[in-house]
């Protein structure tokens, strides 16, 4: 669907037309909300109901644009480069989906765990800031404007930090992690935006399919290429692409639980998907100096992450530090997906993406239900719970086993597509099967890390007497909400893997080109 | 989406399901029992062809081709389910009984599989099923044995979708038929076969989790695994002739090994191997003689290793033991279950009007007419060997030689029935084969009981016999009666003649140095990457934020170089 242009006087718009808007705005207008309020009793409430809206507005817009083609909105009616544009197309839609679909399953999740780890007056706050988190993840996704990505990304990162921190009633540590995480999301960013400013210079404007057009225009110069250098490496900090993950274990591990699910799905895919967006549709894969990051940058730090994360997560003794090892390695997958550079690659990203949100967003909601009833992570700690918490084990035994990729699972069918898509390329390069053999190979790793905490969980004797109780309802249900995705998603390939190769032919084609606004009266 | 015919696996995960919600007892028995029945009626009433596919990914999943090579084995699979079910009727363990079922679904599933997902989908499925077989044993050692077995199973499993997939870049297609041993994908296919069906030096797994099994899992577990890689095989590797080799080197090794071992159902297992042997060669002879005699020879042998292995499993359940050394004279309070073990030695070792007679000669025969007169000379000298260690050494150690003072009781009625009616299959086969024969895959015009075929077999059979005996009495001398008191195992190798012993000393140093090379070298790489990755090591401690900072700058600086360069 091509966006309409305005051709009639009248600029009155539905509430259909203000959907890429509203997007952002429920959440973003919600956070201040309970923060005036001030109400503990409404903090939660608030919250999810304005999550519960943005996945009905996400789901809305990825049916709208989920067989091609797009919606442009323009910001006030300010017409782009200078008004703000927000573009949603397959791609964009598809993220929104995970984050506001991750963000209201975890919420209820949150109400319990929340409870427990945090102290009583920091809950109001708590709820607004993840509102604003939630806001900032979703505005750098939506946004067409290079500057408002910075904006949001801003935005999600200080509310991150705050997050992180409010893991200090539990561990000191957190406060470390949290000082950790902003050094480098802030040196990140400012790579980030270093990179917006050289391409500023080089072009003159900041709305991405303006930008996009005057790149093909005017080819490649130092300033171009040095800010590719630069947006790249600081989204690569935010991915937390190997080497630079160095800040995401210690954020996981220290963050409270519910912050580390809703973390873990989501922060890590928007500023993938901001990546993606930069090397297809801003810039192109035909550059060669994009190609050659790609090849020669990207794909061998994926593999390395693949197995060094791999290996650090086998020995790990802790299953919320072995389950972000094994995210740095899983980033990797997604990476290598990108880094092949086919449809069907991107396609595996774009998929593994979603797969392993919905996947790595199960594991911590198990290890945090074990952490409400045992107080810890530690192998030691939850040995034996398994079986004192069948529900509990059993999700997480479907969520080790997606993790891994067994056939029937979520995770087999990303695995399979990134197979697939180094066949694809084998025939010219030889170096790609042996990629594919590395995906399986590091399969293998995964199973390894996987059995050892579920060895943990079933086959260890008990460290205490006392029986743990299972987990309260509300963390049960989006467990299972979770668990089942995990196989209905392994099972019909359609709706995700459609989607995403439908947001992989739409990267794959570049820019869209401006928004033309003819007879628009402003 | 074309059904026709329920794939006759799924017959058996319902039925392990319904074994959960079901009271201990006697409904769980007749479930048990009544599956495995109900599927082989199922099986033979649907006839040939290809029942059910099911599209998946954009490809053609066949979860039901039932051809003469197939359906053999799936028959097999369901009468071994029965037997080693009824053998199991005293059990009340939920676990074991629904592993036992998914367990031979899997197996009869992997049978039917028309294409390489669906085979890789069972494959997974009968190692994943099959070791809480052994785990059920609740012993540490059994732990550790299920654990090494698992990591094999799963490793074979690995390979084999490695292998279907490379195997599908190179082709186009998954069918699961006949395929040239030329190319990589075929290779991890093969190798991945070769695991499961324990080739040389691919082979410990056997020999290590059979014996650690539950009484009852022994049985269950003999009958499946090995077979199924056995078919696979036969289906996908016909006339390789590699596989010649491999078997006729399959036939030999373990015959060293299974006569100085002391543990019997370690024979069993070794000996299994061994019979294994005979069908690889088929499988690589690969001419329709050779093939019915592969086929045949697997659902002769099924039996009566499982006859073997319910014989032991009775003894073992009575007297708590499977030691040679601490058995014998068990035939005074254990007659019939003497008689149904001497009935599987007979088969095993191919006695005229057993079953092995005339199953295991279509092989010899096979490889005959191919004039291959070395494999043919190591596979008659690896009968011999069958007949010491399988055919006289089990029973004798365990009923007769010298009087261990136990009396146990009887094996319990159900154990009897299952011995029984495995016996009466073992020699109704043996007697009048032509049944069996008119089930395999190629047409058959065949007669075992020829004058000097008999008269052949005899004489080799005879002569193992009186060279038994005559080491047996040179070898029962009062030194061993003193050894009573020394360690079992070195009694039980004063038995065996020095000659013997010297081979298997040369052989098993051989493996272990291969072995221990192996195992060595990954316990140093694991400890390796121990330091570097473990929780201390530096690539998971927690880094300095100037670390860190310098780290991005370095990829910064990369990712210029890369840039501006290209």
């Amino acid at each position: 669907m091509a966006v309409e242009p305005h051709t009639v006087e009248h600029t009155a718009r539905t509430l259909m037309d203000h959907l890429p808007v509203l997007q952002v705005l429920i959440p973003f207008c919600t956070g201040p909300i309970i923060v005036f309020l001030g109400s503990r009793r409404l903090a939660w409430p608030l919250a999810f109901v304005a999550s519960a809206l943005s996945l009905i507005v996400s789901l809305m817009l990825l049916w709208q644009v989920k067989d091609g083609g797009y919606i442009a909105y323009t910001l006030g009616g300010w017409e782009p480069p200078l008004g703000i544009e927000y573009r949603i197309d397959a791609a964009n839609a598809f993220v929104l989906m995970l984050i506001s679909l991750i963000g209201t399953i975890t919420l209820p999740y949150a109400l319990i765990s929340v409870a427990d780890e945090i102290k009583r007056r920091d809950h109001t706050l708590f709820y607004a800031c993840w509102m604003l988190c939630f806001t900032g993840l979703l505005g750098m996704v939506a946004t067409a404007d290079a500057f408002n990505v910075f904006v949001f990304l801003e935005i999600s990162s200080l509310s991150t930090y705050v997050l992180v921190a409010m893991g200090a009633d539990r561990d000191r540590r957190a406060l470390t992690a949290a000082y950790d995480y902003l050094i480098m999301g802030t040196i990140g960013a400012t790579f980030f935006v270093i990179g917006l400013g050289m391409i500023y210079m080089a072009t003159g404007t900041l709305n991405m399919a303006d930008i996009a057009d005057r790149l093909a225009d005017q080819g490649a110069n130092r300033t171009v290429r040095s800010g590719f250098a630069f947006v790249i490496v600081g989204m690569g900090l935010k991915i937390a692409m190997f080497p630079l993950h160095l800040w995401l274990p210690k954020a996981y591990v220290f963050a409270p639980s519910a912050v580390t699910v809703f973390l873990a799905a989501t922060a890590t895919k928007a500023a993938i998907y901001v990546m993606l967006r930069f090397t297809f549709s801003v810039y192109r894969p035909e550059f060669t100096y994009a190609t050659n990051t790609l090849e020669m940058i990207f794909l061998p730090l994926a593999v390395i992450a693949m197995f060094s994360a791999s290996f650090v997560a086998a020995f790990q003794t802790n299953f919320k530090r072995m389950l972000a090892y094994s995210s740095v390695a899983q980033i990797g997958y997604i990476l290598l997906g990108v880094a092949i550079l086919n449809e069907t690659g991107l396609t595996a990203g774009i998929v593994h993406l979603f797969n392993h949100g919905i996947t790595k967003a199960l594991m911590f909601m198990g290890v945090g239900a074990f952490v409400l009833r045992a107080g810890g992570s530690f192998y030691a700690q939850i040995a034996g719970l398994g079986r004192q918490m069948p529900l509990t084990g059993a999700a997480l035994v479907i969520g080790g086993l997606s993790l891994i990729g067994v056939p029937g699972t979520a995770g087999f069918i990303s695995k399979w597509y990134l197979v697939q898509a180094a066949f694809e390329r084998a025939p010219d390069n030889p170096m790609y099967l042996a990629i594919a053999v590395s995906v399986v190979l590091s399969s293998l790793l995964a199973v390894v890390y996987v059995w050892r905490a579920f060895e943990a969980m079933y086959l260890m004797a008990p460290a205490t007497d006392i029986r743990a109780k299972e987990a309260p309802l509300l963390m049960l249900v989006p467990m299972w909400v979770l668990a089942i995705a995990c196989i209905w998603f392994g099972i019909d390939t359609d709706l995700i893997a459609g989607a995403a190769a439908q947001a992989a032919a739409g990267l794959f084609e570049g820019s869209q080109g401006m928004l033309e606004m003819k007879g628009a009266v402003h | 989406m074309m059904i026709e015919a329920i794939p006759t696996a799924f017959i058996f995960f319902a039925a392990a399901a319904l074994i959960l919600i079901l009271p201990k007892g006697l409904a769980r028995n007749i479930v048990m029992l009544g599956t495995p029945i109900l599927s082989a009626v199922l099986v033979w009433n649907t006839g040939l062809g290809n029942f059910a596919q099911i599209p998946f990914f954009g490809f053609e999943l066949e979860f039901m081709r039932l051809d003469k090579l197939s359906r053999i084995f799936v028959l097999i699979f369901c009468l071994a389910a029965f037997l080693g079910n009824l053998f199991a009727w005293h059990l009340r363990d939920s676990l074991q009984q629904v592993a036992a079922l998914a367990y031979a679904g899997s197996a009869i599933g992997a049978a039917q599989a028309g294409d390489m997902i669906t085979l890789f989908f069972y494959w997974e499925g009968t190692a994943i099923a099959s070791v809480f077989l052994i785990w059920a044993r609740g012993t540490a050692g059994a732990y550790a044995t299920g654990m090494r077995y698992l990591i094999i199973q799963i490793a074979s499993g690995v390979i084999l979708i490695a292998g279907v997939a490379v195997f599908f870049a190179e082709t186009g297609t998954i069918t699961f038929d006949k395929m040239e041993l030329a190319s990589l994908g075929t290779w991890l296919i093969f190798i991945s076969f070769g695991m499961k069906c324990a080739f040389p030096l691919l082979h410990n797994w056997l020999q290590d989790s059979y014996p650690a099994a539950t009484i009852t899992g022994t049985v269950i577990l003999s009958a499946f695994t090995t077979k199924l890689a056995v078919y696979a095989l036969a289906r996908g590797f016909a006339g390789t002739e590699i596989l010649i080799y491999i078997g006729t080197v399959m036939t030999l090794f373990p015959i060293f090994f299974a006569e100085i071992e002391n543990d019997l159902r370690r024979v069993l297992a070794y000996s299994l191997n061994n019979q294994l042997g005979f069908m690889v060669v088929g499988v690589g002879i690969g001419t329709e003689m050779a093939l019915n005699g592969t086929a045949s020879h697997a659902f002769a042998h099924i039996l009566y290793k499982a006859l073997l292995f319910m014989s032991v499993g009775a003894v073992m359940f009575r007297t708590g033991t499977s030691k040679a050394s601490e058995l014998g004279g068990l035939y005074r309070t254990m007659p019939l279950t003497a008689v149904f073990c001497l009935i599987g030695a007979a088969s095993i070792s191919a006695f005229p009007l057993f079953s092995g007679f005339v199953t295991k000669s279509l092989t010899l025969t096979a490889v005959a007419e191919e004039h291959k007169l070395i494999i043919w000379l190591c596979l008659v000298f690896a009968s011999a060997g069958v007949l010491s260690h399988s055919g006289i050494k089990i029973p004798f150690f365990t009923f007769f030689a010298h009087d261990s003072g136990m009396r146990p009781k009887e094996a319990p009625r159900h154990m009897l029935w299952a011995m029984g009616i495995t016996a009466f299959l073992c020699i109704a086969i043996g007697v009048y084969p032509d049944p069996l024969y008119a089930l395999l895959p190629y047409d058959l015009d065949y007669h075992p009981y020829t004058m000097d075929h008999v008269v052949a077999q005899l004489q080799l059979l005879f002569f193992a016999l009186l060279a038994f005996a005559v080491i047996f009495r040179a070898g029962l001398h009062p030194p061993e009666i003193r050894a009573v008191n020394m360690d079992s195992d070195v009694i039980y190798r004063k038995f065996t003649p020095s000659v013997m012993r010297y081979l298997a000393f040369v052989v098993a140093a051989l493996f272990r140095g291969v072995t221990g090379m192996i195992n060595r070298s990954a316990a140093r790489l694991v400890h390796r990457l121990h330091h570097s990755h473990g929780p201390d090591g530096s690539r998971a401690a927690s880094w300095p934020a100037g670390a860190m900072v310098m780290s991005i700058a370095a990829l910064l600086g990369l990712a210029l170089l890369v840039i501006f360069f290209s």
